[in-house]
């Protein structure tokens, strides 16, 4: 290959275009229409916002394409919101400074859209213009002198349709060119009150700070009384507070008001510019949207239609994932046993292999069918435009915590189950509302809590109370999580995240038919993201769990389990020990009941069954014995473990089910040993509903926590399972206190 | 004085000015919402609240709190 040929293949850097516009402009499907399949997405450091990157092949160049989040403008409130304009100023960890902006525009909307593309253009980035929807704004009859726009603008402005792929080429040759050429947009001229404002600000920042910044920047300061971006160079808050001050009453005595200067100033403008290039003949018509929200947002119809289809969503995830899960579990099953038959002279490497490495792979596919499943509506209500009116017909239920409108899809979903529900998040924009919506995702109650109530309601509330009162129960659990999840929520936002007022504000975009290639691709990137990311640390979690529940294993234990077996079958049946050990060998059952019994006493010595019995006694107060409370504790990575674990400690083996008779009866048989309630029933109705109430509120799920983790950060995730587990363990214990007194 | 919350389906107005100034402006401000635009109600959400607005063409939702900051002059 000869490195002369293109003059860029000698650095050894790709050349990177930062893609950025307001939300609606179909900036996604461009993204998918330049890169395809060479996507990666990762997490810029600090902060919850995606980051989004991708190659595209212009001629035989590899330029690589930034995704920012979309966005109106470059004011930012929050440290999420301000990666944007340091991604574009190349003041992000290990992301250099893009080389130009491709900036995308809605061609049926262009003042508030080039709003952005001036703000960009301010940070002295070159630029390229991609005009989209250009197909609609000609059905529209809005026609854009585009010869006369460039002049005025300054930068290459190309119509395009995204979702047809019309105009790509055009647009990828304007990108090689723009990297040559770098045209800049051409900027507004600032009235004398900014420009002074600037200088003064200038003047009273340290010079070794003040020379570091450009105009730009300190523009930016002015316009968002933003102290952040200051405090970047160095200068103390006490320095930038007075040189704000000071700028904000220049801009009052120039008769600005500091507020919304850069808005007023900007769009008239852009108003300047921009009217005498476009014409729109006829009416401008709101195209279908208003009509079809006739039905859609309608007062009655509005809320039938979209029950019915969040019915739809939440069974998707929650029966139609089922067969695909089953089919991940019985493959796993299959591996399992091939893999103990290849081991079966290794008892250690059978176990790691087994029920360590296989079940940790299986623990992550397993989530796969609910994922793609739920990202392949979520793509679509977002795509068609129906998710905005989703939180526009919730927002009300929501508001008075804190949350929003768009929190309900992730939220039902999570009732699926809390790892689609997480990175569902991802559709709100607010950071602080998002992060919220993830704290309580998993306090709704999923479906790995169905076993638990179960089991549980089957076992005692049932056979004690009726089947009125066992599905009474089991609706009433599901209502736990939530109960606590809003109010929690409200705390947070008021006492933690102090969330400053924020206007609420929805736009409900035209809406689109959704393009089959976004939704795959959305699909599959999530659910790569998934296995990657989170994947890992659910493998992890699960060796772990399998290493703790397996050493020490010393042969002696079996050897002395085996001993007392065999003595108390020849006692049973007046055997000599002979014979019952030829009746070992020849009854299959006898011999499986051993092997049950070996398990139970290995996991009562293994380091989770001795963490457990000295655990023991902080459960105490919540009345659980030391064998609920290595069932609790095993159930830390997945709550549903706690069948199995019951039934190995109940030497019933781990193949139970929640809805197994012998299961059941060995509980209602389990009875204290010693201590002041020795011989009296451990499973009463206060301890059986503490264990429902714990397992609702506690955040036993190292999946959510590996997914919180990588939709934030560790710290969250740790938050998380602080709060959930603490309060699980308070209210296990103020249940059974008070249903005992009572 | 009248704000962008009493309008009733299908009035239109323009807008005024602003009550609140500081920070919350802002964010209406850059998405169109600038004194002198023309805007219509179209509808409130089922449950009351946000409520839905024409402007300029595009559909923008609004809380009713925030509504409240803005006023109109009547068109």
């Amino acid at each position: 290959m000869s490195i002369s040929q293109n003059p860029v293949s000698n650095t050894d850097r790709l050349r990177r275009v930062a893609l950025i516009g307001n939300p609606n402009t179909g900036k996604s499907t461009l993204f998918n229409c330049l890169t395809g399949l060479r996507q990666k997405v990762g997490n810029y450091s600090g902060v919850t916002v995606q980051k989004k990157t991708g190659i595209t092949l212009i001629g035989s160049e590899r330029i690589e394409i930034l995704d920012l989040p979309g966005t109106y403008s470059l004011a930012a409130t929050s440290p999420d919101e301000r990666v944007v304009v340091d991604a574009l100023r190349g003041e992000v960890e290990n992301l250099d400074r893009p080389d130009m902006a491709l900036c995308i525009v809605d061609a049926t909307n262009l003042q508030r859209n080039l709003f952005l593309a001036y703000q960009i253009g301010q940070l002295g980035l070159p630029m390229v213009l991609a005009l989209n929807y250009w197909d609609s704004a000609r059905k529209r009859q809005i026609a854009v002198d585009i010869e006369e726009l460039t002049q005025r603008l300054g930068v290459p402005i190309i119509p395009i349709s995204a979702s047809r792929a019309e105009g790509i080429s055009a647009l990828k040759e304007a990108i090689a060119t723009a990297l040559e050429e770098k045209p800049e947009l051409i900027t507004p001229a600032w009235p004398d009150t900014i420009v002074q404002a600037v200088k003064e600000v200038r003047e009273a920042l340290p010079s070794e700070n003040g020379d570091s910044l450009d105009d730009a920047v300190i523009m930016r300061g002015i316009f968002e009384s933003d102290e952040a971006i200051f405090h970047r160079s160095g200068a103390d808050s006490e320095t930038v507070r007075n040189a704000l001050e000071v700028s904000k009453k220049t801009l009052f005595k120039g008769g600005l008001n500091p507020a919304n200067a850069e808005a007023v100033l900007l769009y008239r403008h852009i108003k300047d510019v921009v009217h005498p290039c476009i014409s729109h003949d006829g009416e401008s018509k709101h195209g279908g949207s208003e009509s079809i929200d006739s039905l859609l947002t309608h007062k009655w119809w509005g809320l039938v239609a979209f029950l019915g289809l969040m019915y739809l969503v939440f069974q998707s995830v929650y029966s139609w994932a089922a067969p695909f899960m089953d089919l991940i579990d019985g493959g796993k099953a299959v591996v399992q046993d091939a893999v103990s038959g290849l081991l079966a002279n290794w008892p250690m490497l059978q176990s790691l292999a087994s029920d360590g490495i296989i079940e940790g792979v299986g623990a992550v596919v397993i989530f796969l069918p609910q994922i793609l499943i739920l990202f392949f509506f979520i793509t679509l209500l977002e795509d068609t435009g129906y998710m905005s009116r989703a939180a526009f017909l919730m927002d009300k239920l929501f508001s008075w915590c804190g949350l929003s409108g768009k929190s309900f899809v992730p939220l039902l979903s999570s009732y699926a189950c809390a790892i689609p529900g997480v990175m569902a998040t991802r559709t709100i924009q607010d950071s602080k509302a998002r992060l919220v919506t993830i704290l309580v995702a998993p306090f709704m109650s999923c479906s790995a809590r169905l076993p638990v109530y179960v089991l549980m309601i089957g076992a005692f509330i049932e056979p004690r109370y009726g089947a009125g009162v066992a599905g009474a129960t089991l609706f009433a659990m599901h209502f736990v999580g939530l109960i606590v999840a809003m109010p929690f929520a409200y705390l947070m936002n008021k006492y933690i995240l102090k969330t400053p007022p924020q206007p609420f504000l929805l736009e409900l975009p035209s809406y689109q038919i959704p393009k089959i290639r976004d939704v795959v691709l959305k699909m599959y990137s999530q659910g790569k993201e998934f296995v990657v990311n989170a994947g890992t640390v659910i493998f992890a979690i699960t060796i772990v769990i399998w290493a703790l529940l397996y050493f020490p294993r010393s042969e002696s234990v079996a050897l002395e389990v085996e001993q007392s077996f065999i003595q108390a079958v020849s006692l049973e049946n007046n055997w000599s020990e002979e014979r019952t050990l030829v009746a070992l060998a020849e009854d299959e059952s006898l011999q499986t009941e051993l092997d049950y019994e070996i398990s139970s006493a290995y996991i009562e010595q293994s380091l989770m069954g001795r963490v457990g019995k000295s655990v023991q006694p902080v459960f105490a107060a919540a009345g659980f014995d030391w064998k609920i409370t290595v069932g609790v504790l095993a159930s830390f990575p997945a709550r549903e473990v706690i069948i199995s674990t019951l039934g190995i400690i109940y030497s019933l083996g781990g193949d139970v089910d929640e809805e197994a008779g012998d299961l059941r009866e060995a509980m209602a048989g389990q009875t204290w040993q010693s201590g002041p309630k020795a011989g009296m029933p451990i499973f009463t109705i206060p301890v059986v509903i503490s264990i429902m109430v714990f397992f609702a509120l506690c955040q036993q799920c190292g999946a959510t926590l590996a997914i919180i983790a990588q939709e934030t950060s560790w710290r969250w995730a740790g938050v998380s399972f602080a709060f959930m587990t603490i309060l699980a363990w308070l209210a296990s214990i103020a249940i059974n206190q008070v249903g005992s007194w009572l | 004085m009248k704000t962008l919350n009493d309008l009733v389906d299908g009035q239109t107005a323009k807008i005024g000015s602003y009550k609140r100034t500081l920070g919350v402006s802002r964010r209406l401000m850059e998405l169109g919402l600038m004194p002198g635009v023309e805007v219509r109600f179209i509808k409130s959400a089922p449950l009351g609240d946000p409520i839905a607005l024409d402007v300029e063409g595009r559909q923008l939702s609004l809380r009713r709190e925030d509504a409240a900051q803005i006023l109109i002059q009547p068109a």
